[in-house]
């Protein structure tokens, strides 16, 4: 009997995909663990107090914390003489990682705990109803950056966390998405096999935010990384060591034309062509950087 | 007076969300099943269990009808119903 | 064992033997001395706890949230703006019923800038659900550390405690201190057993949501166990006398009040100011007293009221403002008169704000001023440098010049 410890009766929106996240990595971690969280979807849907859907010994403070708290954490455990068989791990979305959480992001990596941050990132604030954050995409429909007579949505592009993470000299930094959740647990089990901060970024399509149906979480994870607009890469001690290649990239409409929130993209008119070739330029550079395509 | 907001593990399973359930859910044949394990794996409730082949199912007190188990088995074994019909 | 040593090693001195596992601030002048000696110490192996140097005072009463959150003992210690960054942060500990001990080495607020004395920083978190408590000099400095603790890690209690001390004045100043016995404060504060914690032998998930129909229960249960933290504390003095063979008031401190009738109040270091001014009136003739209240939260209604109620005038000398309002001192005593409905006369003095040092003279200018009209806020010592009399600044001519 497969035992869960991220189980059912939380609250997040039919088709969630980081509720799959969340759990795939509790699964993967195990019992010996401890995470925290910050403030967001996430803690909200599975912690409505008397309601917890963590097996886990599991902590939420505030919004921006996260790392700072499991920093307190492992140094607590490292007193206690029992670091060793414990994992900690710290989660929070998009939001409250690259934006709000960023200091205490970095003032976790930089001090080298032995953590591992997980980002589960869904592209915008959606907890508060879907407003833009740092990681949305360009070109995205976001309450607070809606398309318009003078706007095509979000103008700025994602900013670069496992680059960023990858930048203070951790051991690991990694993307996945959780339409490959194998690669979601791999990476996992494998960072914490690891000692010292580790940062995994997990791509986690939202069908409310996004405006999809519930039965698309997973291809939409897919083709994100199919068209190169995401890629899938693992930093090891600064270089990087592993991308996940494909033979030939999907054209970006297939991964645009399933959300509501790139509706917009959808006509024509010479301000969405010039959009969808800075998608491609994106793309072009993502293909160029990490070598995606298969040679 | 000690009145700590402190909760044991697992008492989600208390809340039955199958009651959000409206026009769908799926239905496991359990007829092709090759227990490749995706169904268990992909659930966002995780209330899909299952111990060899033709032997997976959901939890309707908690499946909320999101459709992804049917899009992911690969031999077509689930297939998304009216949530009227019965799936004993 | 009498030492010659400066308030800031007093507190590290106190905070060693109280053996925290998790030490971790973020430097803010004036509270610097305190955590450079701590680290001192655990370089050299005299306390075996991690020194956590974080990024800034959020993420650091972050981290002794979650190591007391996971069953050690941890300390921190800020000042001003500092407890300002962390405001948020100290909400969330007491929420969640975590004994913290904090140094507040009180310092003003900006803008503008200002690095000196005066208590407007702890006075800004009064609300936040932590035990406060204001120490005179460098002895209370380093025994109301043990008791803070004591205090905080009580089985029913389970509050933070903050541990106010004058910036500058006791932080920076020399002091005979009589440093405490390690077999002493290992026989007043036993080691910390938390009601709950973060382990995998028994997962528990903390700081959940909770909603409408869960909230209120909180907040009225710390409002409760602050009545019993009010309850216990004379207990604990009366067990730290007998362990540490010294007196440590912990509630309040009444000078000469018996017969005094002009009573003034105060927190803090300047009550030894007051305390020789008192000297010195009574020697004229004068009956003046001081009541110093060292717990300022929970606020300790009786003793107050025991000491106040035969008094003619009170005086509320605050270092403190609730700008558009009253001071925050002079809010507690009105209430606690208004409470028992009795007209008291009672003045409210604002001095020292900024470190602006209150003299001896401002002290008696203040128990003169008692024989006027009781004003509830009244700024004492200003001193007018904006007018356009003065050689330094004035607005007009800024103003003026931006034309």
């Amino acid at each position: 009997m497969q035992e869960n410890l991220f189980v059912a009766g939380h609250t997040a929106c039919p088709g969630c995909g980081q509720a799959i996240a969340a759990r795939l990595v509790m699964n993967a971690a195990g019992k010996n663990t401890i995470a925290t969280n910050a403030t967001g979807c996430l803690e909200v849907f599975s912690t409505g107090f008397p309601h917890t859907s963590w097996k886990i010994a599991w902590i939420h403070s505030l919004f921006e914390n996260s790392a700072a708290v499991a920093s307190g954490i492992e140094a607590a455990l490292r007193h206690l003489g029992r670091k060793e068989n414990i994992n900690v791990i710290a989660q929070g979305g998009d939001g409250g990682t690259a934006d709000i959480g960023l200091q205490a992001l970095s003032g976790m990596l930089e001090r080298g705990h032995d953590v591992l941050y997980v980002m589960y990132d869904n592209e915008a604030y959606m907890n508060t109803g879907i407003q833009r954050s740092g990681m949305t995409p360009p070109f995205s429909n976001t309450t607070t950056s809606p398309p318009g007579k003078y706007s095509l949505g979000n103008p700025r592009p994602k900013k670069p966390m496992v680059e960023i993470c990858a930048a203070h000299g951790i051991p690991y930094s990694a993307s996945t998405s959780v339409g490959y959740f194998r690669d979601v647990e791999k990476k996992v089990k494998k960072a914490l096999s690891i000692k010292g901060p580790k940062f995994l970024h997990i791509f986690v399509p939202c069908p409310l935010g996004w405006r999809h149906s519930s039965s698309q979480t997973l291809e939409i994870a897919k083709l994100v990384v199919e068209t190169g607009l995401f890629p899938v890469v693992e930093y090891e001690d600064g270089r990087l060591t592993n991308v996940m290649r494909f033979k030939e990239l999907k054209p970006v409409e297939e991964f645009l034309k399933l959300q509501g929130r790139f509706k917009h993209l959808m006509k024509d008119s010479p301000e969405v062509k010039s959009a969808i070739e800075f998608l491609n330029q994106v793309v072009k550079y993502n293909i160029e950087k990490y070598e995606l395509i298969k040679k | 007076m000690f009145v700590p907001i402190v909760s044991k593990p697992g008492t989600s399973i208390h809340n039955k969300t199958g009651t959000w359930r409206v026009k769908q859910k799926p239905k496991f044949l359990q007829q092709n099943c090759i227990a490749c394990n995706m169904c268990f794996l992909i659930c966002p409730e995780g209330c899909i269990s299952g111990e060899g082949k033709n032997t997976y199912k959901a939890d309707y007190d908690y499946c909320k009808g999101c459709g992804l188990c049917a899009y992911i088995c690969p031999k077509n074994d689930i297939v998304m119903v009216d949530e009227k019909e019965d799936v004993k | 064992m009498k030492v010659f040593i400066e308030g800031s090693h007093a507190v590290a001195e106190a905070v060693k033997r109280c053996k925290p596992g998790v030490v971790c601030a973020y430097p803010i002048t004036p509270q610097t001395h305190i955590v450079e000696r701590l680290s001192e110490m655990v370089a050299d192996g005299d306390l075996k706890a991690e020194f956590i140097n974080v990024e800034s005072e959020h993420s650091a009463a972050s981290v002794v949230l979650g190591s007391t959150a996971t069953g050690v003992r941890s300390y921190t210690a800020t000042s001003s703006q500092g407890l300002m960054l962390m405001a948020e942060v100290l909400f969330n500990i007491a929420g969640m019923r975590l004994p913290v001990v904090l140094t507040c080495v009180n310092r003003s607020l900006s803008a503008p800038i200002n690095i000196w004395n005066d208590h407007q920083d702890s006075m800004s978190l009064r609300d936040a659900g932590w035990i406060q408590l204001y120490a005179e000099n460098n002895q209370e400095v380093h025994d109301l550390h043990f008791i803070a603790y004591r205090i905080a890690e009580e089985k029913n209690i389970m509050l933070p405690c903050m541990v106010c001390m004058d910036g500058y004045i006791l932080s920076h100043g020399y002091e005979v201190v009589d440093l405490a016995e390690q077999e002493m404060v290992d026989k007043f504060l036993p080691p910390y057993q938390p009601e709950y914690k973060l382990d995998p032998e028994n997962p528990l998930t903390l700081g959940l949501l909770g909603d409408p129909n869960y909230y209120m229960e909180t907040r009225w249960a710390i409002q409760e166990t602050m009545e019993e933290a009010l309850a216990l504390l004379p207990k604990i003095e009366s067990e730290f006398s007998e362990i540490f063979k010294r007196q440590q008031p912990v509630l309040v401190e009444e000078y000469k009040t018996q017969d005094a009738e002009k009573i003034l109040l105060a927190l803090g270091s300047v009550a030894g100011t007051v305390k020789e001014v008192v000297d010195e009136l009574r020697e004229e003739g004068e009956k003046v007293g001081l009541l110093r209240i060292i717990a300022f939260r929970p606020f300790p209604k009786d003793q107050v009221f025991n000491a106040l109620k035969n008094a003619d005038k009170i005086g509320i000398l605050d270092k403190s403002i609730s700008l558009g309002s009253v001071s925050p001192v002079y809010m507690e005593i009105s209430s606690l008169f208004q409470e028992r409905g009795i007209n008291k006369n009672i003045s409210g003095f604002v001095a020292g704000l900024g470190g602006r040092d209150i003299t001896p003279e401002v002290v008696k200018e203040i128990f003169k001023l008692l024989d006027e009209k009781p004003q509830a806020v009244r700024f004492v010592d200003l001193r007018e440098w904006y007018s356009e009399k003065s050689p330094v600044y004035n607005w007009e001519s800024v103003a003026q010049s931006t034309k």
